[in-house]
């Protein structure tokens, strides 16, 4: 019984290592044939397209609301202090380095992530993997590479974006809504960044580029290993690399914020 | 004695506990057709799969121009299997990508012909496979008859020597499938390629083929001529054909 327990759990790191070290190799191949020629320009443009372009009204709209209600909470916490006129340097500094890249990356995972995931699961179920092999493409390449290119390009823009909105949103709740001076606002918001703040953001909406692609596309690529064939398969697969895509901005966040503070 | 271009030698290969090839060997010449029969789930893919290296052996070798495919060096592997194409059971057409694009997909990524090239050579296989109109349609527009036509004229395009046909005229009517046959025979003529064929269509096949293997229980039951087949006494092989269950 023992025996068996030991026996068992063993297999089970075995296993754990086995596709750690497929998720690395598939990580390193990919980021290894964004150097090789020739470049995949028109694969990338249509790749950021669909990470970047696509993904504008999402951030719009969530950074909206996610400044207004921090307007509206942060108002109630600092009038309790008489510090209503920080709420610009709040609403910010929350934004910038917290909010704003976790947000973006949580919201593009949900409509990317997943559809790049099912994408590639379906084309592993129906053999369309096997045919670029047959080809002689590599697959890793031509479909892993040029999405990471595109997600390193479209993350840091989308969380700027999310993040001038989110501010507008603070406005909107703070100075329109509840009467905070627009000109102390607006001050408090210039005053209170500064490039470190901003820096941080980016490197972590980078961070969050590289992790969720490469999951989101990992999942997808090996569906067939991890959740079987057919349309189960698949869908197991993306909600498994949404979900797994999630905890790790989490943790990623989590660990850049504490060696970066 | 003609050396195979293909030839297995006891070849054994298991997905997990499941052995599905137990000690197979098989010998193909160059220029032939030659047609794999057998029941469902028996390996005939798996063997196609075998020879353009999606699957490896668990033992046994495969030769290639009587040297071990294992053994040849990283170069000559890679243009061997550069002589290759396989056509898919389901097509594995690009979902995304227009017809022309699917077509073009092994020249424009080998970036060994230019463009124009490229264009004259895929347009002139469209041409040839009745395809001329569809360039910017997508594989889900079309009809089952029209993306086997496509995916023939993918295999096609980089010029094969070998092409590897795994069930090529599933879910087709009765015409269609005639056509298909008819298509592989013709350009297996015009191209001189070596066809290897995985096929349920008996007796239809058999008009194609001019050399039949049967493969049952992991091994080959079968081998020889269409008239081989029709003089043959083996029970294998007549329940097969005779769609008896054994």
């Amino acid at each position: 019984m023992l025996i068996k327990s030991i026996e068992k759990f063993g297999k089970k790191i075995l296993s754990l290592l086995e596709s750690m070290g497929r998720a690395i190799l598939f990580f390193l191949t990919g980021m290894m044939h964004i150097f090789t020629l020739p470049v995949q320009f028109a694969k990338i443009i249509d790749q950021t397209w669909f990470i970047g372009s696509k993904s504008i009204f999402v951030i719009i709209l969530t950074g909206l609301f996610t400044g207004m209600v921090l307007g509206l909470q942060g108002y109630y916490s600092l009038v309790k202090v008489g510090s209503e006129a920080a709420l610009g340097a709040a609403v910010a500094l929350t934004l910038i380095s917290e909010l704003g890249p976790v947000f973006t990356a949580i919201m593009v995972t949900a409509r990317a992530g997943s559809s790049m995931a099912a994408e590639i699961g379906i084309m592993r179920i129906s053999e369309q993997i096997d045919a670029l092999k047959t080809m002689h493409i590599n697959p890793v390449r031509f479909l892993f590479s040029p999405r990471i290119i595109a997600a390193v390009i479209s993350f840091p823009l989308l969380t700027a974006l999310f993040d001038v909105v989110g501010i507008i949103g603070g406005f909107i709740s703070g100075s329109i809504m509840l009467g905070i001076n627009q000109h102390v606002y607006m001050d408090t918001v210039i005053q209170s960044i500064k490039i470190h703040d901003i820096n941080l953001g980016f490197y972590k909406a980078f961070a969050f580029a590289v992790v969720t692609t490469t999951i989101c596309c990992y999942r997808g690529y090996y569906t067939h290993l991890y959740s079987g064939f057919g349309a189960r398969g698949v869908s197991l697969s993306t909600t498994n690399a949404v979900v797994q895509s999630c905890i790790s901005i989490f943790v990623f966040d989590y660990i850049i914020t504490f060696f970066w503070i | 004695m003609t050396i195979p271009l293909i030839q297995f030698i006891d070849v054994s290969k298991s997905f997990g506990a499941s052995p599905v090839l137990k000690g197979l060997n098989l010998s193909i010449y160059t220029g032939e057709i030659i047609v794999v029969i057998g029941k469902s789930g028996t390996g005939k893919s798996v063997l196609l799969k075998h020879i353009i290296g999606l699957v490896q052996q668990d033992s046994g070798q495969i030769l290639i121009e009587g040297k071990p495919l294992s053994q040849l060096s990283a170069v000559d592997r890679k243009s061997f299997y550069r002589k290759l194409s396989y056509m898919f059971q389901d097509n594995a057409l690009f979902d995304f990508m227009s017809i022309y694009d699917n077509i073009a997909l092994p020249l424009m990524e080998d970036s060994i012909f230019p463009k124009h090239q490229v264009k004259k050579k895929v347009l002139e296989r469209m041409e040839q496979l009745g395809l001329i109109g569809i360039e910017e349609k997508f594989p889900a527009q079309l009809s089952g008859g029209m993306r086997k036509r496509v995916a023939l004229a993918r295999a096609l395009v980089i010029d094969p020597k070998i092409v590897l046909f795994d069930e090529p005229t599933t879910g087709l009517d009765p015409v269609r499938k005639k056509k298909v046959h008819s298509m592989i025979q013709e350009y297996q003529k015009k191209f001189e390629f070596t066809a290897v064929i995985v096929s349920h269509d008996i007796p239809e096949i058999f008009n194609v083929a001019q050399r039949i293997a049967m493969l049952d229980e992991g091994t080959i039951k079968f081998e020889g001529s269409k008239k081989d087949i029709l003089d043959s006494h083996s029970k294998i092989l007549n329940d097969f054909i005779e769609g008896k269950d054994v």
